[in-house]
């Protein structure tokens, strides 16, 4: 570190992160998503063309929460050359801590009108298992959301990483551990509702969750999220420990003979993108209204990756760009052709592989390259 | 009671006379009262004849019938009077049968097969001595003493002999109790525990005598319960094993090859696994006398199927990621992806049903509470046959040279002369091929749909994970490994703890000995 950026104040070398079009590219989209869009959903009369409907203000928060993942994705892969298959475990972790808060807040009026939760009622439990102490408050719930899938990550990935599995080892080992998982919670018995996991929410600190205030609010605090969640990024890939982070992707042995351990470099983004994923599924579950295993499927995991890899790895707009592109696709193409989104999922996941390795992005440099050339 | 049972006998000595049969006793068959029923049952069985055990059979099957005041039988179509036995003029139009309620329906069958019990075929005294093994009334005790008495077959034999312990439980005689209970440790059946078990309760076994024989019996019938447990355990384990080698020894050449997990690995399983239905059907439509043997055919038809599959998806696709491991991963889980939904297009959504063949259907009971299922033998065999193949492959052929020669190292081979690209196709379409083999044995054990793939992948690659690298020993001990320790530790604890559990141990293991159990001698840095 030379004593030159020793001088410079953090909010400098922060502002100096990005470049000035960067900046303007932020503040337009801070404009339409936190003011814009949500002034259209409730301010103007739904008769109006220019009304946004409910149905698209959800839309655009589940793919705001999408495009967190897939940052917090492009973060490991991109940057660390680690690509995890399980990266859904942790958006659902953070889905079902928050849950578990939503879960509570429905109170009495579940079908039984219990106390306890309607699937709790069903297996004929009498009290709350010890591990949902503290869900009935909001500020706890929050930490569970952050402490949950750090502390799996740092667990996992302290013993993945201390032995160097990496590649594709590690790549289906996490694909096993989220595999695993979604056994675990299908179980009725692990006590997070099974097959149908958490659904019927009503409110979230009092106030009713479907109401279009709600909404809005969720889908400004996703796109706030993932604003923050872009530029930490694009702080951290620009420091020193990012290019650290990227010197062990591109030679892992010689960042080890030159005095660095790898370990704590990759277990710090692993654990971090671990969080912004947990953060995103506590933004998604109250959008969408269920949380199930299923999230832990393995095939959703994988169906990250394309999102990074359709938008360019190791750029942090490319994943925006690709979640927003592959799940447009896939609400239009699941209505319209429902046989052939698979097809069509199958031929990007060869296709962008084979003939766009930088993903839409570096497609979009070469062709304004050619043209300034 | 016992003079019935009595006459029994003596009809047994005597010649069978045959003559009409008492028609008040007949009669008596169709009355109201259960109980009437029942001695007209045990009456009737004293005076011994061919007619009387068809009429009695016909009670037992529901075919003895009523038309007002007269009982009669059906003979094909001819109606019998069921006393007479003579043809009832004119065959009555509207009739019932004569209600058979379960108390009566066991007097029946205790009758019927304490007379079949001495019935000159070997198979219906066999028949008649199972029947007997957990129902057997205590009033049958004689008979089946007679029996064991009179019985030249072992097997027979020993099955009377429990009968007959088990019987006389309920006799009022300790001496005769104690006797059962101390026969009845030689039973491996859990059915004899649960019937000693009250035995135990002072209140419902007032003998000391009885009471410690039965706990001693108990715990004979237990140890011999975990063997059979533990036996059965290991088996359907190595059985789990040999799946899961057919499915992991393809992708432990690729991977050894390449480099790169084929995550459309499973796809070609499935591939081998349609295709033995479509040879199925193939043989069902136009050779139906010889459906029996359409697996074998199955078995180079599903090779060849999943191997120019394979064959083409490397030259297509995996081909032009050379070097690119992860991306390799996502291309293949793609080309999954288009896979299972063509089938579904092609097949339906629906499981295709792939039906064993008789020769590979039913079990050889090895020991008393344990039957090993044909078609799981026949799989563990084929395994070892494909995998002597594959050594032979491998250590014999100069194809399986060169496949070594690029595993170890792939510039070296190069150089001196290996055409390393074609080697690449080639162990591809053989990995892909052993895929479809392993699709054929999955085929006669689990059901046959699209996804059916999905499951095999995370654990196939566990075992190369676990085996090491492009080690066939290696894969061979993890494989059978895995398989026998999911089995116990889901008699133990459930399926879902259990899958959890391997794959702890998987990654506890790795942590220990990141190469493998079988990892290749030599010093190399990765990169």
């Amino acid at each position: 570190m030379t004593t030159d950026t020793m001088r410079t104040p953090l909010t400098l070398r922060f502002l100096n992160a990005m470049p000035r079009t960067g900046w303007i590219a932020m503040a337009v989209f801070a404009a339409i998503t936190l003011v814009i869009m949500p002034a259209l959903h409730l301010f103007v009369s739904p008769d109006s063309a220019l009304h946004v409907s409910g149905y698209v203000i959800t839309l655009g928060g589940k793919i705001l929460c999408y495009a967190i993942v897939a940052v917090a994705m492009d973060l490991i892969w991109g940057y660390a050359g680690i690509l995890s298959l399980g990266h859904g475990l942790f958006f659902a972790l953070g889905g079902y801590a928050f849950g578990m808060y939503l879960m509570r807040q429905i109170g009495r009026d579940g079908s039984y009108q219990s106390d306890l939760p309607d699937f709790m009622v069903f297996l004929d439990w009498k009290e709350l298992p010890w591990y949902w102490a503290g869900s009935d408050s909001f500020v706890f719930s929050l930490l569970l959301v952050l402490a949950l899938p750090a502390v799996v990550a740092y667990v996992f990935g302290y013993f993945a990483f201390r032995s160097r599995i990496k590649g594709v080892y590690f790549s289906i080992i996490t694909q096993a551990l989220t595999f695993a998982a979604m056994l675990l919670f299908f179980r009725n018995e692990t006590g997070f509702g099974g097959n149908n996991g958490f659904t019927d929410f009503k409110r979230i600190l009092g106030y009713d969750i479907t109401s279009p205030e709600m909404r809005a609010t969720l889908f400004a605090l996703s796109a706030l999220v993932l604003m923050f969640t872009l530029l930490l990024g694009r702080y951290l890939t620009t420091s020193k420990y990012g290019r650290v982070l990227a010197a062990i992707r591109d030679a892992e042995s010689r960042v080890m003979f030159i005095g660095y351990n790898p370990l704590h470099y990759k277990l710090f983004i692993w654990v971090l993108s671990a969080v912004l994923c947990g953060i995103a599924g506590a933004l998604y579950v109250p959008q969408v209204g269920i949380i199930n295993p299923g999230e832990m499927s393995p095939a959703n995991s994988i169906e990250l990756a394309i999102w990074v890899a359709v938008g360019g790895r190791g750029t942090l707009i490319g994943p925006v760009i690709g979640a927003g592109l592959v799940n447009l696709f896939k609400s239009v193409f699941t209505v319209a052709f429902p046989e052939y989104w698979l097809f069509f999922l199958g031929a990007l996941f060869v296709g962008v592989t084979l003939w766009l390795p930088e993903g839409v992005v570096g497609l979009w440099k070469r062709i304004r390259n050619r043209g300034a050339a | 009671m016992t003079r019935y049972l009595l006459s029994i006998l003596l009809w047994l000595l005597a010649l069978p006379v045959q003559a009409a049969l008492d028609p008040a006793l007949v009669k008596q068959l169709a009355a109201e009262d259960s109980d009437a029923k029942i001695a007209a049952i045990q009456q009737l069985s004293a005076t011994p004849g061919a007619e009387v055990t068809k009429l009695l059979q016909a009670m037992a099957d529901d075919g003895l019938l009523q038309a007002g005041e007269t009982l009669f039988l059906l003979d094909g179509e001819q109606a019998i009077d069921a006393a007479s036995g003579a043809p009832t003029q004119p065959a009555p139009e509207a009739y019932e049968s004569v209600t058979v309620n379960n108390r009566v329906r066991s007097a029946l069958g205790n009758v019927l097969a304490g007379m079949k019990l001495f019935d000159a075929d070997r198979a219906v005294r066999l028949a008649a001595a199972q029947e007997l093994q957990s129902n057997a009334g205590v009033e049958l005790v004689p008979v089946l003493a007679q029996a064991m008495d009179k019985e030249a077959d072992a097997g027979i034999k020993a099955l009377l002999k429990q009968a007959h312990a088990q019987a006389s439980l309920a006799s009022p005689e300790v001496a005769l109790r104690l006797a059962a209970v101390r026969a009845l440790a030689q039973s491996a059946s859990p059915a004899t525990r649960s019937l000693l078990v009250p035995l135990l309760d002072p209140a419902s076994e007032p003998d000391v005598a009885v009471r410690q024989a039965a706990k001693q019996s108990i715990d004979a019938i237990e140890s011999r319960l975990v063997v059979g447990e533990t036996l059965g355990q290991i088996f359907t384990g190595l059985s789990l094993g040999s799946i899961l080698l057919l499915a992991a020894l393809g992708l432990a050449i690729t991977y050894g090859v390449m480099g790169v997990i084929n995550m459309a690995h499973g796809e070609l399983l499935m591939i081998g696994a349609y295709t033995t239905w479509f040879t199925q059907t193939l043989f069902r439509n136009y050779l139906p006398e010889y459906l029996d043997w359409y697996v074998l055919a199955a078995i180079p038809a599903a090779f060849l199927a999943a191997a120019l599959v394979g064959m083409a998806l490397e030259r297509t696709v995996i081909r032009r990621l050379y070097g690119r491991p992860l991306e390799t991963l996502l291309a293949t889980w793609g080309l999954s992806l288009i896979l299972i939904q063509a089938a579904r297009v092609l097949f339906g959504a629906q499981n295709v049903e792939v039906a064993n063949p008789s020769w590979m259907s039913g079990g050889v009971e090895v020991m008393a509470g344990l039957v090993l299922p044909w078609n799981r033998i026949v799989i563990i065999g084929f395994t070892l046959f494909v995998l002597a193949l594959m050594w032979a492959l491998m250590q014999k052929t100069r194809l399986g040279l060169f496949v070594r020669a690029v595993t170890q190292n792939r510039p070296m081979a190069g150089c001196v002369g290996v055409p390393t690209s074609q080697v690449d196709t080639l162990a591809f379409g053989l990995g892909a091929g052993i895929a479809g083999l392993g699709g054929v044995a999955l085929s006669q054990i689990a059901n046959v749909g699209p996804d059916m793939g999905q499951g095999y992948i995370v654990d196939s690659f566990l075992v190369v994970v676990l085996g090491g690298v492009g080690q066939l020993a290696g894969a061979v001990w993890a494989a059978l490994g895995l398989g026998v320790v999911t089995k116990f530790l889901e008699g133990w604890s459930g399926a879902v703890i259990a899958k959890i559990v391997v794959l702890l141990i998987v990654i506890v293991f790795i942590q220990k000995r990141p190469q493998g159990l079988f990892a290749l001698k030599g010093r190399f840095v990765e990169n």
